[in-house]
Parts: C-alpha cells; sequence; structure tokens
C-alpha cells in the first residue's frame, strides 16, 4: 500500500486517482494511507465553491483552473454531485462543463457522489483533499451544490468559500439567508452579462450589511452610476482590517470575463486569513472537527456490529413497539461494556 | 480497524468521441447504469481522444464505455487505448465500444483489447449483467 503512496509523492497521476478511490471505497487499508499523507500536507490552498444547481459552478470552476494554470499554478478539482438514495447511482456531470483543460493533467479533476451515510461524504472529501495536497497542488477546489446541511459542512472545510448567486431571482437571493450567508467570504454573480445582475448585486450588498447588523444605505448605490465604479463591488472598505469583509465579484463564467479579478480577491482572502492568523485558527477547528467524526464514526461501527451480533435493528424495535423497553434503554445497554471498559482504563491509568 | 464498512460502488465514464453528435444512446445507457447503482461519469459530446484518457485516469473508473457512431472508430478507440497505456491505466480498465461497428472491425478492436462491443440490439439487461461480471478486480 505505501508503494501508492510513493508513487502519489512521485508525481503519478495514476497513484493518486487509485488513493481517492480507495478513500471513497473505504478499502481495507485506507485509514493507513491517510495517515501517511497526512504528513505531507499543509501546502494547498482550499477553495470551496457552492450555489444553487444552474448557477454556473462547473463552468466558473472550469475558468478558474484554466487561469490558475496560466499563473503557473496547478488545480485539483473535487466535484461533488448527489446520488439516488434508492439504487446509490449517480450521473456525474460536472465535467461535461470541464472543456478547458484538455490534455492539461496538471488539472486533476475527481467527480464524487454522494455516496454512504450523513458524515461519511465529508470524511471522504477531507480524505480526498488531503490526497491532492500531498501530490502537491497548489489550489484546491471543492465544487458542490449548496443544497443542504451536508454539503454546507463540506464547503465549511475550505480556507475560503465562494458562493454563487444567478442573476434575476429575488428567490436566490432569498435562500442564502438558510446558513449560506454567513459562510461566504465571496459571493460571486455569475452570468453577470444577463438582465437584473445589477439588481441581485445590489440586494446581496444589502443582505451582507444587514448581516453584519449594519444598515444598509438607502438611495446612493441605487442609482444606474453606482455600477459603473471599477471596483465599485467591492464593499466600502473599512479602516477595521482584522475582519474580513465579504465581497462581491461579477463573472460571465461562460467567457471568463471577471475570472482574474475574482482570482485576485481569492488571493487577497488568502493573505487576509494568513495574516490575520484565521488560517491557523481555521485549521485547529477543522482538525477538531475531524476528529470529532471520526471518533463518532468509529463508535458507531463499532457499535452497529455489536447492535447486529446481539440479534440485530428489528429485534429490538420490536421490544420498543412492545413496549418492554425503550430507545435510551437500548441506547444504555449498548454502550455499557464501551463505557464500562473506558472508565475502568482510565482509573488504571490514573492510579498509576 | 476492521470495523470499516468497504463501499464498492463500480464506477463507469460513458465517452462520446470525435465528431459525432448522436448522444440519444450514451444517455440512454447512462441513465441505465445510474438505475444499475453504478457511478456514471459522462463526458459530453465531442470529446478528443486525449481528454478521454484524461477523464478515465483521474476518476479511476472500473469501465470506460466509448460510445461511437460516426465509424471513425479505427482511429479513435486506438488513440485512447495507446493513452491509457501511457498511464499504466488499460490493464484495469474494462474497455467497451458501443454503435455501428462492422464484424470485422469489431474483431480488430477486440484484438487492441477492447473486452466487448455492443451494437445495435443489445438489451441494457446485458451490458449492465456484462459490466457487473467483467469488472476488474482491484486491490
Amino acid at each position: 500500500m505505501s508503494g501508492l503512496i510513493d508513487d502519489l509523492l512521485a508525481g503519478k497521476h495514476r497513484a493518486l486517482a487509485r488513493v481517492i478511490s480507495n478513500i471513497e471505497d473505504r478499502r481495507p487499508g485506507y485509514r493507513e494511507l491517510v495517515s501517511e499523507l497526512h504528513q505531507h500536507t499543509g501546502s494547498a490552498d482550499v477553495i470551496g465553491v457552492t450555489g444553487s444547481p444552474g448557477s454556473g459552478k462547473s463552468t466558473l470552476v472550469d475558468k478558474m483552473a484554466a487561469t490558475y494554470r496560466e499563473r503557473g499554478l496547478t488545480v485539483g478539482i473535487i466535484a461533488i454531485d448527489p446520488s439516488s438514495p434508492f439504487t446509490g447511482g449517480a450521473i456525474l456531470g460536472d465535467r461535461i462543463r470541464m472543456g478547458s483543460n484538455i490534455g492539461d493533467m496538471d488539472v486533476f479533476v475527481r467527480s464524487m457522489s454522494a455516496r454512504g451515510s450523513l458524515g461519511g461524504l465529508s470524511t471522504a472529501t477531507t480524505d480526498a483533499v488531503k490526497a491532492l495536497d500531498a501530490f502537491g497542488k497548489d489550489k484546491i477546489i471543492i465544487e458542490t451544490v449548496g443544497a443542504g446541511q451536508n454539503e454546507i459542512d463540506i464547503v465549511k472545510t475550505a480556507d475560503t468559500v465562494m458562493v454563487l448567486v444567478p442573476p434575476g431571482s429575488g428567490d436566490d437571493v432569498q435562500m442564502l439567508k438558510a446558513g449560506i450567508l454567513e459562510i461566504g467570504d465571496i459571493f460571486v454573480v455569475n452570468k453577470a452579462d444577463r438582465k437584473g445582475a445589477n439588481r441581485t448585486v445590489q440586494q446581496l450588498r444589502e443582505m451582507l450589511e444587514y448581516n453584519r447588523g449594519g444598515i444598509p444605505e438607502s438611495g446612493g448605490h441605487h442609482g444606474a452610476g453606482a455600477m459603473e465604479q471599477v471596483d465599485g463591488l467591492q464593499l466600502e472598505a473599512e479602516t477595521e482590517t482584522d475582519r474580513w469583509r465579504a465581497e462581491i465579484v461579477e463573472t460571465v463564467a461562460k467567457t471568463g470575463e471577471g475570472v482574474d479579478e475574482l482570482l485576485d480577491v481569492l488571493e487577497s482572502h488568502a493573505s487576509h486569513i494568513e495574516r490575520s492568523g484565521e488560517r491557523e485558527e481555521h485549521v485547529r477547528a477543522r482538525y477538531a472537527e475531524e476528529i470529532r467524526t471520526l471518533v463518532r464514526e468509529d463508535v458507531n461501527e463499532l457499535l452497529a456490529e455489536e447492535l447486529t451480533v446481539r440479534g440485530g435493528m428489528d429485534a429490538y424495535v420490536e421490544a420498543v413497539v412492545e413496549r418492554e423497553t425503550d430507545p435510551y434503554a437500548v441506547s444504555d445497554e449498548l454502550i455499557e461494556p464501551l463505557a464500562e471498559c473506558v472508565r475502568t482504563q482510565r482509573e488504571s491509568r490514573e492510579q498509576q | 480497524m476492521s470495523a470499516d464498512q468497504e463501499q464498492r460502488t463500480i464506477r463507469c465514464l460513458v465517452a462520446k468521441v470525435g465528431l459525432d453528435g448522436h448522444d440519444r444512446g450514451a444517455h440512454v445507457i447512462s441513465r441505465a447504469f445510474r438505475d444499475a447503482g453504478f457511478e456514471v461519469i459522462y463526458s459530453g459530446l465531442h470529446r478528443a481522444p486525449e481528454e478521454i484518457v484524461q477523464a478515465t485516469v483521474q476518476e479511476d473508473v472500473d469501465v470506460l464505455g466509448i460510445s461511437i457512431l460516426s465509424g471513425a472508430h479505427d482511429t479513435l478507440v486506438p488513440d485512447i487505448i495507446e493513452g491509457l497505456k501511457s498511464y499504466d491505466a488499460f490493464d484495469d480498465t474494462l474497455v467497451l465500444v458501443g454503435g455501428i461497428i462492422p464484424d470485422d472491425d469489431e474483431a480488430e478492436l477486440k484484438e487492441l483489447g477492447v473486452a466487448e462491443v455492443f451494437g445495435p440490439g443489445a438489451s441494457m439487461e446485458q451490458m449492465i449483467a456484462y459490466v457487473r461480471e467483467n469488472v476488474p478486480e482491484r486491490e
């Protein structure tokens, strides 16, 4: 297995692809793989991209990758699509929109589906990011539909979070209230050549102001001239430098318009979090979350095994339905041996 | 730890290559594969062989299904297979071709390393069963 890691570190694309497969499939030995990878990570910038279906995420990510390549940087992309809850099957179509980097292996695109249980996807994504990081990618982009808590959790693991907002419908901006507004570092009004883009920028700006507890300025910005300022899209520069103020960028992903500016804003966010110490803080919070998730999943699996051995879920459910026991008692019963063991070990450690 | 549950899912790339705009079949097959519980990556139309190679390598698919109705299979398929070999990705990928392929060409393609050719009249059940039986073992 560690031969695979050697190949990955040596820059073999096939090895990188296989490592990610092992992570996704949770093949035996994948934990050791990820453990080994960990030593080699920590140098990539991770960018999370989310937005409603059809907002142009894949197209924009494709153009971002091409622009990064022009700047001499290497890129890894993880594109996540939903899978059928019934068959587990999925059609992963993000690659269709990614045609700017043909034959350029330094743009590594990997499609993943939301397979498995809750929490499983974010673990697999975090681990896949580690593989790309260890491989030496400068920029790693995670792209996912912002449709639920699961996706939001994934995107939150990124250093910088980009939220795409298509112009022309107030409802989309409304949707942002549900948690997404808070996580966005950069808001991208894509398809900015469409009617209603200005209005969407305006609505966004107002909502961001409210979100900060401020009162949006009325009047001035609504004028036709407001959009003509070159950097009129940046929110008013504040003198306080310790907090990032979410920026709004307009792009037309199809033609690549605004992508250069977007990358510059991403760069300034990256240097902001470096300077302010937020990156460090974020990294620590991320590892804490990773440990929590792993512990939860591992205990969960251990006890699921135990549950099967003790006659399976159905028997317990039957007993609960018959009022012979209740869910709390079942949980207590299952966890008792584990709790007992942990306690005994702790006590014996303390006595030493 | 042994408690880890392995979640093996068959991954397929359905690829349209070359100047061929007939994608109905590729769509139908993608849907059928999805409903069979496979993860399907669809390439989109008019892809170059090197693009298909790139996607196959990066996505680490078990199955590469190439759909060609343009008659250019004799040039496009060898290009793809050569590309896969250059990335050590040929041996453990099941390469299938679907479309209108004359018998003589079919023999040639199989000699090159194409596992099976599915022509008009092949049923979904048949293809799905074939994939399940022949998906390469990996460690």
